[in-house]
């Protein structure tokens, strides 16, 4: 039989159906949830989805709370032989119309067959039915009868018949137009990954993960959710929204069950650090933890300083600090560093660094830039530099970052031409600037202007564009950028407009209508904008504004 | 009658500091003035990741807790109704 998610899954089942696997905070307090508890769960989801019509191979988009229906509807469409794809839900910033939108295009590439989502959500998709879909069947989870179903004399978890390169699912990264690109991932591919992430993390019997992280990100999907689940490692999950709110519940979950991993953005290490009180972190110890890995947006040594200086006092070892760069189209990690040994910190030459696109190291001092290593290669990735016509580059050159390995995508969904796009003599293109060192991977930036705030990635002409349409802004005349914020660990987004002549006096209500346009259809709470007159913004010898020149200019003439 | 009158003016004094303050240390655009019955949270102004913000401002200056459990738009959404929360904490 192939090796599939089913498989894996229903042997676990069945060796260690008492197993207590999952640990979730729901309204304050946790539940423990064993193997046997989850095929449990899961079953009813399979049977909604076989009686309506829903098959091998078909796509079902989950989009539930971050809770249990979320997780039991995942396995329930796994073990029925379907494609699971979160997706967020419609949150606080984002207009209705907006999410709508992206949604329906979401839908038509994708061509999902089901949709499974909670009784509150109703309304929201009422609107599908108004237009021709793929989908056949809407599964409401409240309306699930867990109790009085037929369900296991009829259920065959068709999911085990699939094959090894069969679609098992599809990850939609985040951004603002990153739903359009699904990626697919075969199990291969991702019993690939784990496998070999598993002996960079050098697991352990003793090891318990904990995570806040969203399951439609890639991160909180493979790393903070399928890693434990199929390989029968602990799990201890709460919501990204009550962390959000109450960080300190994440120590104090470390501390209760002594975890050993957890996976954090950037951003966090100064959210945890600045915004949790230490009387929250009385009887607190960090102790357990052996790796605390800092992924999915630019790490910051600033960042990790600021955490070990608070939680080091409650246990936290500064050998505990770990770095990953990872991305969904290769499943998820690419490089790990810092298991059980420090974390590599370059300090480089600053003049060169920006200029030559070449990385010196350089003694401590003023004039460099300390780098953060992402660690090596993980055991089946490889990974290289490129220069723009695809020749590979030395050591401490920076280019390109390319990978190759046995767990890539097996594709973006529907999307052929972006997949053939994506990749060059059989090395995919991450888009992302970085250089090799003593065979550790340093990165840079990315190949194109992306703002990433907090780990989601956004691209500046979205953001340009909403502003835009705002009256007495300039049309063409705006430039969108992310500028570094030591305090907050990432990015700040800053826009600037130029303004018509006629609408100088109306400065204030210009600015409140594009900080509510763009925070509500793009999700990203804005604060910073500039309104400034005719000709204060720099343009190329084509016409076209300079997002980087204008960047420039705002750091050296405005924050300064 | 008198009591009624106390505590509305603390009302005015607390609507006005969480005005600058929110203006200045959340939202830093500390030129806006927020309308008494802006919505806050409904309308993304306060976003996700300043809420614990919120709640460590009113904890400074007021000396009352606000748990973060009623950190969401059901509790409170404009400056208003903040107001009101916090001053049943101060009696």
């Amino acid at each position: 039989m192939s090796l599939n998610f089913s498989k894996q899954i229903l042997d676990q089942v069945d060796k260690f159906p008492d197993k207590q696997i999952l640990k979730i905070l729901i309204a304050g307090n946790y539940t423990h949830l064993t193997y046997k508890d989850i095929f449990d769960g899961a079953c009813p989801y399979e049977y909604a989805l076989k009686e309506t019509g829903i098959g091998s191979g078909d796509v079902v988009i989950l989009i539930l709370p971050h809770g249990l229906d979320l997780i039991f509807a995942y396995f329930g469409t796994i073990l029925n032989g379907s494609i699971p794809s979160i997706m967020p839900s419609l949150t606080e910033k984002l207009i209705p119309e907006k999410y709508r939108k992206d949604l329906r295009s979401l839908i038509e590439i994708s061509k999902p067959s089901a949709l499974i989502t909670f009784s509150d959500f109703k309304k929201e998709i009422e609107f599908l039915e108004t237009y021709e879909s793929s989908l056949k069947s809407v599964i409401i989870s409240d309306e699930i009868d867990f109790i009085n179903g037929p369900y296991k004399e009829f259920l065959d978890h068709a999911g085990l018949m699939q094959l090894d390169d069969d679609v098992a699912l599809l990850q939609h990264s985040s951004g603002t137009t990153g739903l359009q690109k699904g990626v697919a991932l075969s199990h291969q591919s991702v019993f690939n990954q784990l496998e070999s992430y598993q002996a960079a993390l050098e697991i352990r019997k003793d090891d318990v993960i904990v995570s806040w992280l969203p399951l439609y990100h890639d991160m909180g999907l493979i790393a903070g959710f399928l890693l434990p689940m199929l390989y029968g490692i602990p799990l201890v999950l709460m919501s990204p929204f009550g962390w959000v709110k109450a960080p300190y519940k994440l120590m104090q979950a470390i501390s209760k069950y002594k975890g050993t991993l957890c996976w954090l953005p950037n951003f966090a290490y100064n959210f945890c650090a600045k915004k949790i009180r230490d009387r929250d972190l009385s009887d607190v110890d960090l102790s357990s933890l052996r790796a605390v890995i800092n992924c999915s947006e630019p790490m910051r040594f600033s960042s990790h300083e600021m955490f070990l200086e608070k939680f080091g006092v409650y246990g936290l070892q500064e050998k505990a600090l770990a770095t990953s760069y990872a991305m969904a189209e290769n499943v998820f990690a690419v490089t790990q560093g810092g298991i059980d040994q420090p974390i590599t910190y370059d300090e480089v030459d600053l003049i060169s660094f920006q200029e030559k696109n070449v990385a010196i190291p350089v003694k401590p001092g003023d004039g460099s830039v300390i780098m953060v290593s992402a660690g090596r290669p993980i055991s089946n990735v490889e990974v290289k530099i490129v220069d723009s016509s695809g020749k590979f580059l030395d050591e401490r050159q920076i280019g390109e970052i390319v990978i190759r390995s046995n767990c890539m995508l097996d594709g973006y969904y529907n999307r052929d031409e972006e997949t053939r796009k994506s990749f060059i003599n059989g090395w995919f293109k991450t888009g992302d600037l970085g250089y090799i060192a003593d065979s550790e991977i340093y990165i840079s930036g990315r190949k194109k202007d992306l703002i990433i705030v907090g780990g989601k990635n956004i691209y500046p002409k979205d953001l340009e564009t909403i502003a835009m349409e705002i009256n007495g802004v300039h049309p063409g005349r705006v430039v969108a950028f992310g500028v570094y914020n030591k305090l907050k660990g990432t990015e700040d987004v800053v826009i600037i407009a130029e303004i018509e002549d006629e609408y100088i006096e109306k400065k204030e209500s210009i600015s409140e209508d594009i900080r509510k346009r763009v925070t509500r259809e793009s999700a990203i709470a804005l604060r910073n904008i500039l309104l400034v007159d005719n000709k204060w913004l720099i343009k190329t010898s084509s016409g076209k504004i300079a997002r980087a020149l204008n960047k420039k200019k705002y750091i050296e003439e405005i924050l300064s | 009658m008198e009591r009624i009158e106390r505590s509305s003016m603390i009302k005015r004094e607390i609507i006005s500091t969480l005005q600058s303050r929110i203006a200045k240390d959340i939202l830093n655009i500390p030129e806006k003035t927020i309308a008494l019955e802006e919505p806050l949270i409904s309308s993304g102004l306060i976003d996700s990741f300043s809420l614990v913000d919120l709640a460590i401002l009113i904890e400074d200056v007021f000396k009352v807790r606000v748990d973060d459990t009623e950190l969401n738009s059901d509790v409170f959404d404009s400056l208003d109704q903040l107001a009101d929360l916090i001053l049943s904490r101060i009696q």
